[in-house]
């Protein structure tokens, strides 16, 4: 039987440097020619300063902006290393929940966000995806639903009228791919900036 | 469940189908060593590899020598990665100052990328330098999964052949699944995933203040070449934490579709690779149809009870199913169909996190791998491991009639059937055994997030997607602590190997038989009875065995949860 030895280590070192650095490269070079803006991330620019990606979710939490979903991420406690502390839509440290369908701690939270949002639009059913925590903790989408709920609260902030916040959603709203696959949805960061043009104009 | 739902999961179903048998016509002919379209260009480096490493491309290995070169080959790339993990800091392409890895998470990073498990008790973003993930993870990303498919490709020669004394060479089946099946379709794949929105970029993580002007780090990478091979090699480690979730692993629906396909693609491939190779296609189809009824029987409960949702929460007075823990962009349909897929196959990849999944929910991907991932299964290992459970249904029918069994020609004997009882039998000691140990001892016992039944399961789920080479979880458990990285670790080894060693020694006896001509006797192997008693076999001998540890975990969340019992930890 002949010694394996040799062919593993070469078919290894030679596939290794294939599969992995003459592949990845090569990508990240022809990526930056053809897709420049998406390869480094799909980054938003206003008057010059990066705001945010208009892929991954950021925290909102003035009434003048609409809230995307509760989001689990966390980040290092600054007074000690070993522990976390909630920090939401940390990009650096994707992560869901990961609460079970019988965890006590999800339904307090859940009950907690319920009232909360029950109190800011009385009498309307609130959509589920504004109450619940993204897998990511980065979802940069609401439900067409989640997003209407949140009008009369955006609107009474800005001093603009429900409909104009109401058009500039449905202006907003990405449909099914060819009607069936996916969901329908709102970007929170886009929606948010075009409020933003809205003021500056 | 609405129309559009199953809409989607019958247009996946239907392009699956429609991919199987061209790409099997191509596998069957790249191993077969004959010219295909891409030979010009990559003949001369794959022959400019053999002529380095010695190899001739004619000489075939017996079952053994085909067995101890896989082994020599992983030797070298575990010690490989495993030293590239504790050296990260050192070497260049780390923009963001990642520390050397910890020698227990290294052994079980390396154990775990190794077996194309895939599991990850690291953070990507948190832990991985862009040398690890291109060099160390990406690189075994390919190898691993081409390594699935030589084992098949060596079991199904054994099914093919009579009298012969050799079942392949490991060398070439490994370098041409990396050079003409992988490669290729991963540089189209990644160009795509770009295009779609995943990051490919050396540059360090983005600084950006948002619109209330706080800081936000957003962590990117060379993540879309990364991402290609982790689903198309059923590979599943994520470049983040949060994999497929991430919306830079997976921007959009149609991203989030075309990963799905590229989960099945290459393992339904090899189904009909098969049939061609034992000379009739049927034989394939008839595999692929018991893998497609078990499928859609998991994906069917997995999508009504997400659709149905967690009646704790319901009880609040919150409607339209569980949202805890996916993506707006994907809904209940797109996460619960990616969960049966992921788990069918050896994938890992998750879209949405299982952990907070309802309880039958969450059940389903947990019987999918307890099963052994045969429902199309890893790159390759879902067909051997497929392969292994057709030779036992074949005993049972043997044995319910009373003849010598037989499967395409070959007289099925003691020494195949003890086997592939041998690795069946290995899964459930590796995942109930390790379980049963980490709910008696405290630092087994440290590890779940969430209390009562779901905690048990969360310890089970993690330990069967470890033996089964999954490397999906439910990821409240705290996994990176000595005791997790090296028992999983362990449990992703032995879950690997003493699998694929049963199956090789089944291809060097089988290719050694000869072929019996079909008589009226003879039970065929491509009709809906076969079909049925296969499936029975494998629901009966693979999964009666985790009854009662399900019944202990998710059964018993699903009861109390309709009692809206919810568990507190701490008190």
């Amino acid at each position: 039987m002949p010694n394996p030895l040799r062919p593993a280590l070469v078919l290894l070192v030679a596939l290794t440097l294939i599969t992995g650095l003459a592949y990845p490269l090569a990508l990240t070079g022809l990526a930056g020619v053809i897709f420049p803006a998406k390869a480094a991330g799909s980054l938003i620019e206003r008057d010059g300063r990066i705001v945010g990606s208009s892929l991954i979710g950021q925290s909102f939490t003035a009434d003048a902006y609409f809230h995307g979903r509760p989001s689990a991420t966390t980040a290092a406690d600054p007074a000690d290393a070993t522990k976390t502390v909630a920090s939401p839509y940390n990009a650096a440290n994707s992560s869901g929940s990961n609460l079970g369908p019988t965890s006590a701690a999800l339904a307090e939270r859940v009950a907690a966000d319920l009232a909360a949002r029950r109190a800011e639009n009385p009498g309307e059913p609130v959509p589920v995806d504004l109450v619940t925590a993204s897998g990511s903790g980065l979802d940069p989408d609401l439900s067409p639903e989640a997003a209407l709920f949140q009008v009369p609260r955006v609107a009474k902030a800005r001093n603009l009228s429900e409909d104009r916040v109401r058009r500039l959603v449905d202006d907003g709203v990405r449909g099914r791919l060819l009607g069936v696959l996916g969901e329908p949805r709102v970007n929170v960061l886009a929606l948010n900036l075009a409020l933003d043009e809205i003021d500056r104009r | 469940m609405t129309l559009n739902g199953w809409s989607q999961i019958a247009l996946f179903c239907a392009v699956v189908l429609a991919l199987a048998r061209p790409l099997g016509g191509y596998m069957t002919r790249v191993f077969a060593g004959e010219r295909t379209i891409l030979s010009p260009l990559l003949a001369p480096v794959e022959g400019g590899l053999y002529r380095a490493a010695g190899i001739d491309a004619r000489h075939e290995q017996p079952w053994l020598a085909y067995a101890l070169a896989m082994l020599a080959f992983h030797v070298l790339g575990f010690l490989a990665l495993y030293g590239l993990l504790r050296v990260q800091a050192l070497l260049p392409f780390n923009p963001d100052g990642q520390a050397a890895v910890a020698p227990d998470l290294a052994f079980n990073t390396a154990a775990s990328f190794l077996t194309n498990t895939n599991w990850q008790s690291y953070g990507g973003e948190t832990t991985m330098s862009y040398l690890t993930q291109m060099l160390g993870l990406t690189v075994q990303n390919f190898l691993s999964a081409a390594t699935g498919i030589a084992l098949a490709m060596a079991l199904v020669r054994g099914f093919a052949r009579a009298s012969a004394k050799t079942v392949g060479s490991f060398w070439v089946d490994l370098t041409r699944a990396t050079l003409y099946v992988l490669l290729p379709l991963c540089v189209v794949y990644a160009l795509f995933l770009v295009w779609q929105g995943v990051p490919q970029t050396l540059s360090g993580a983005v600084a950006a203040t948002t619109l209330e002007g706080q800081a936000q780090t957003i962590a990117v990478g060379p993540v879309a070449s990364q991402v290609a091979i982790k689903m198309l090699g059923t590979n599943g480690g994520g470049f983040f934490n949060a994999n497929a979730a991430h919306p830079f692993e997976n921007p959009t629906a149609l991203a989030n579709f075309i990963q799905m396909v590229s989960i099945f693609a290459i393992g339904a491939a090899m189904t009909n690779v098969f049939g061609r190779m034992v000379g009739d296609e049927r034989q394939g189809w008839a595999i692929l149809a018991a893998m497609g009824v078990l499928f859609l029987a998991g994906a069917t409960i997995v999508y009504g009870a997400e659709a149905a949702g967690s009646p704790v929460l319901d009880g609040l007075g919150l409607g339209g199913g569980n949202m805890e823990g996916k993506e707006v962009r994907f809904g209940i349909v797109a996460s619960a169909l990616f969960a049966a897929v992921t788990t069918a196959a050896s994938c890992g990849a998750v879209n949405a996190m299982h952990d907070s999944f309802t309880a039958l929910g969450g059940m389903i991907p947990l019987i999918n791998m307890e099963l052994g991932e045969i429902i199309v299964g890893g790159v390759g290992a879902g067909l051997y491991g497929m392969l292994v459970f057709v030779i036992v249904a074949i005993f049972v029918a043997g044995l319910m009639v009373g003849r010598t069994p037989e499967y395409l020609g070959k007289k099925i004997e003691a020494r195949e059937v003890k086997m592939a009882m041998l690795a069946i039998l290995c899964l459930p000691l590796l995942m109930l055994g390790f379980t049963a140990l980490a709910t008696v001892v405290a630092a087994g016992l440290a590890g779940p997030a969430n209390a009562g039944p779901h905690g048990f399961t969360e310890i089970l789920y993690a330990f069967t997607s470890a033996a089964a080479n999954n490397g999906s979880a439910f990821g409240g458990l705290t996994a990176n602590t000595a005791f997790y990285n090296t028992t999983l670790g362990l449990g992703m080894l032995f879950g690997r190997f003493f699998v694929i060693v049963p199956a090789l020694a089944i291809a060097g006896s089988l290719a050694a038989k000869k072929t019996v001509p079909v008589s009226a006797g003879t039970l065929p192997t491509h009709g809906a009875l076969f079909v049925g008693l296969l499936v029975g076999v494998i629901l009966i001998v693979g999964g009666l065995t985790f009854l009662p540890a399900l019944a202990l975990g998710p059964i018993v969340e699903h009861l109390a949860g309709g009692l809206g019992q919810t568990f507190a930890t701490g008190g």
